[in-house]
């Protein structure tokens, strides 16, 4: 049987403009196999959700710097399980201190990748749960 | 040439006798070497005599054309640079008591960072501000917050650069009236504005309006402050967001000045005369780990800058052909792991900056792939300039590189990498076609793929990080920023509000998108009355929002 295909959302939420990771993330793992969509910068919690239910994705990886993740990032998990995309698998990235990760993980970010952390390490995040996503 | 072939002849049987001797032994690192750029590095260089006319045509001396070897004559020998930590965080008071801090430390500027809601033109109780009040630099609403963030500080005594751009023309106008209330004229105010809009929609993001009606307010500003403000740098063209997303030292220099080709033709357009501005213009650059190459970059961007504005402009003045630049070191240099390390390469910067002329310069605090930096991180950054400054002895001479061989081979190198860019862009009828076009984003995109694949690898070494890596515990000692503060912002901004006259607020602000209306009429004015009047930062942006509609990001990828 084929593997199926898995589709993953890359997003920026808020006011930050910073996208060298975001970019580099969504570029890596489309030369990794998968699908990937990249919203561009300045996104409402609302359309991020929205664009991910849309497009059926199996992933939403979100990126920030500017501090505002624990605001946003449980923000769109919610308005993502409120809206029928509650399977959808949420993990971030961006400039996020240790200390905030334990409550984002309680909020249903299931992975933080804090910079310096190869793409290796995301790509085994999102395979690790491929049996996940395929058993949908 | 010929006085070389004795030298080539030399080389030669260097090589035959001693040096391939030595590489059947002991074979290089690498099969080829380059700069953090890629630019080729060779093994060894050699003299490339100049011709005195060849000299003054190429490097010229400090102060002259083409400014090569420096803006001033004396360069830090007469004065040091200008030390300008950028700082800004949470609410005005508390930025307010950073600033005094860092006067009383020694640093010699300010350098205000705004948060992103004020930087994109929403006040703090704008939905869209939602978990960004406060969190990268200080939150300005209403001219009541910027009487606050300078309290106590002299404005006539101390010179402010602001990173502001898409509403620039607003907070200018902010600082103007606090000066004025301070019994500050204008006309005695230095400091820095970024108002440098392209790099925003190429690199950092924080555009407000479309290029046409962007480009009118910076023109905007140039005029006024050219009769009003007449010693603030009215600009600030910023290669620094282009590095940092990812654009190789060529790409910085080359996008950073077809920008600011783009603002002097724009002036030029609006009738301005070119000496009449042009000395005002100032640059801001970053500078990476490669030390060699960012000095060079330095001096090839001098020398390219003078050669533009003589030569496609017909500048008179050489004030106008003088690049000045601010320098950040390079924030995404930065490593998260080992955070100590950083003070290693900001030092190796540090030492780019200087050795390249720079007049003001901030280094970035060790903590800053963390968090916003820690007060103890920041004296460490800022003592860090103090002793290059004082203790390095690489301020005792001007330009102490020029005539290395390698040096100046690197800077012209870098100058034609740079001309090949300009061509191109001019080619494709300028740089806000490159730019709606997605061109210059996806060279910079390659780039910075390409780095980041090689870091990967393990083809670059980033200490710390694929290299000599170890077990650590998490940093425990960085700053946070309370995050109730968007409803203290929000509740101030309800009492300025409540207090003004909202009569005169709405007058000012009808006469406001009047001029918005007319391109040929200076808006500058009718901004400052509407400051007077307490009218918030979203509501003069709304006018513009309204009048010039907003910007759609090309997302290139």
């Amino acid at each position: 049987m084929a593997k199926k295909k898995i589709r993953i959302l890359i997003a920026k939420p808020g006011l930050d403009g910073h996208d060298r990771g975001a970019k580099y993330v969504a570029r890596a793992l489309k030369d990794a196999g998968y699908e990937v969509i990249y919203t561009g910068i300045r996104q409402s919690p609302e359309a991020i959700a929205n664009a991910a239910i849309q497009e059926d994705v199996d992933f939403v990886g979100l990126s920030l710097l500017s501090g505002a993740h624990n605001e946003l990032f449980p923000e769109v998990v919610k308005l993502l399980r409120e809206r029928g995309g509650e399977q959808i698998i949420v993990f971030g990235g961006g400039i996020i201190p240790q200390g905030d990760i334990p409550f984002l993980r309680a909020q249903g970010v299931e992975a933080i990748f804090t910079p310096g952390t190869p793409m290796s390490k995301v790509i085994e995040f999102i395979e690790g749960n491929r049996a996940r996503v395929e058993g949908r | 040439m010929d006085d070389n072939r004795f030298l080539h002849a030399e080389r030669a049987q260097w090589e035959e006798k001693v040096l391939n001797k030595v590489l059947q032994t002991h074979p290089e690192r690498k099969a080829s070497f380059s700069t953090g750029s890629w630019l080729p590095v060779d093994r060894l260089y050699l003299p490339t005599p100049l011709t005195p006319e060849e000299y003054q045509e190429k490097l010229g001396f400090p102060g002259q054309y083409p400014f090569t070897r420096g803006v001033q004559p004396t360069m830090y020998r007469g004065r040091l640079w200008t030390m300008r930590q950028y700082a800004g965080f949470g609410t005005a008071e508390e930025s307010n008591a950073r600033y005094k801090y860092l006067l009383s430390q020694g640093q010699t500027g300010l350098s205000v960072a705004f948060d992103l809601p004020t930087q994109v033109g929403y006040d703090s109780h704008d939905p869209r501000a939602r978990g960004e009040v406060g969190k990268v630099g200080v939150a300005i609403d209403t001219l009541r917050d910027m009487e606050i963030l300078f309290d106590g500080i002299p404005l006539d005594k101390v010179s402010t650069s602001m990173t502001i751009n898409a509403p620039a023309c607003v907070l200018l106008a902010f600082y103007i009236v606090v000066a004025e209330k301070q019994g500050v004229p204008p006309s005695q105010l230095e400091g820095t504005i970024q108002n440098d809009i392209l790099k925003e929609y190429i690199a950092r993001g924080t555009y407000i309006f479309p290029p046409k009606p962007s480009l009118r307010l910076i023109t905007n500003i140039f005029e006024y402050c050219a009769h009003a403000v007449p010693r603030w740098n009215t600009i600030s063209i910023s290669g620094y967001h282009i590095r940092e997303a990812g654009a190789t030292a060529v790409q910085e220099v080359a996008f950073t000045l077809a920008n600011g080709i783009t603002y002097v033709q724009a002036a030029l357009d609006a009738g301005l005369d070119v000496d009449r501005f042009a000395g005002r213009l100032s640059f801001f650059f970053n500078a990476y780990n490669d030390l060699f190459e960012e000095v060079a970059k330095f001096r090839a961007a001098r020398r390219i800058w003078a050669k533009i504005m003589k030569e496609r402009f017909a500048a008179k003045d050489p004030r106008s052909m003088m690049l000045r630049f601010h320098t950040q070191t390079g924030g995404s240099t930065l490593t998260a792991q080992q955070p100590d390390n950083n003070v290693v390469r900001v030092t190796t910067q540090t030492l780019a900056a200087v050795l390249g002329g720079t007049q003001s310069l901030h280094t970035n605090s060790r903590d800053e792939a963390l968090s916003l930096p820690t007060e103890e991180a920041v004296r460490i950054a800022l003592r860090t300039q103090q002793i290059v400054a004082h203790e390095s002895g690489v301020t005792n001479t001007v330009d102490p590189l020029a005539g290395s061989y390698y040096v100046e081979a690197l800077t012209d190198a870098i100058e034609s990498e740079v001309w090949k860019y300009l061509d191109e862009i001019d080619k494709m009828g300028g740089m806000v076609a490159a730019i709606e076009k997605g061109y210059v984003q996806r060279e910079i995109q390659e780039a910075a793929y390409r780095y980041q694949r090689e870091v990967e690898r393990g083809e670059r070494i980033v200490v710390g990080v694929n290299a000599y890596v170890i077990d650590e515990a998490p940093p425990e000692n960085i700053l946070r920023v309370d995050p109730s503060l968007q409803q203290v912002q929000v509740k101030k901004l309800a009492e300025v509000k409540a207090q003004r006259d909202n009569e005169v607020v709405r007058t000012t602000l009808a006469a406001l998108r009047q001029a918005a209306r007319q391109p040929e009429v200076n808006v500058m004015p009718f901004v400052l009355d509407a400051a007077r009047a307490y009218a918030t930062l979203g509501e003069i942006c709304d006018v513009f929002r309204q009048e010039f509609g907003e910007y759609q990001e090309t997302v290139v990828l």
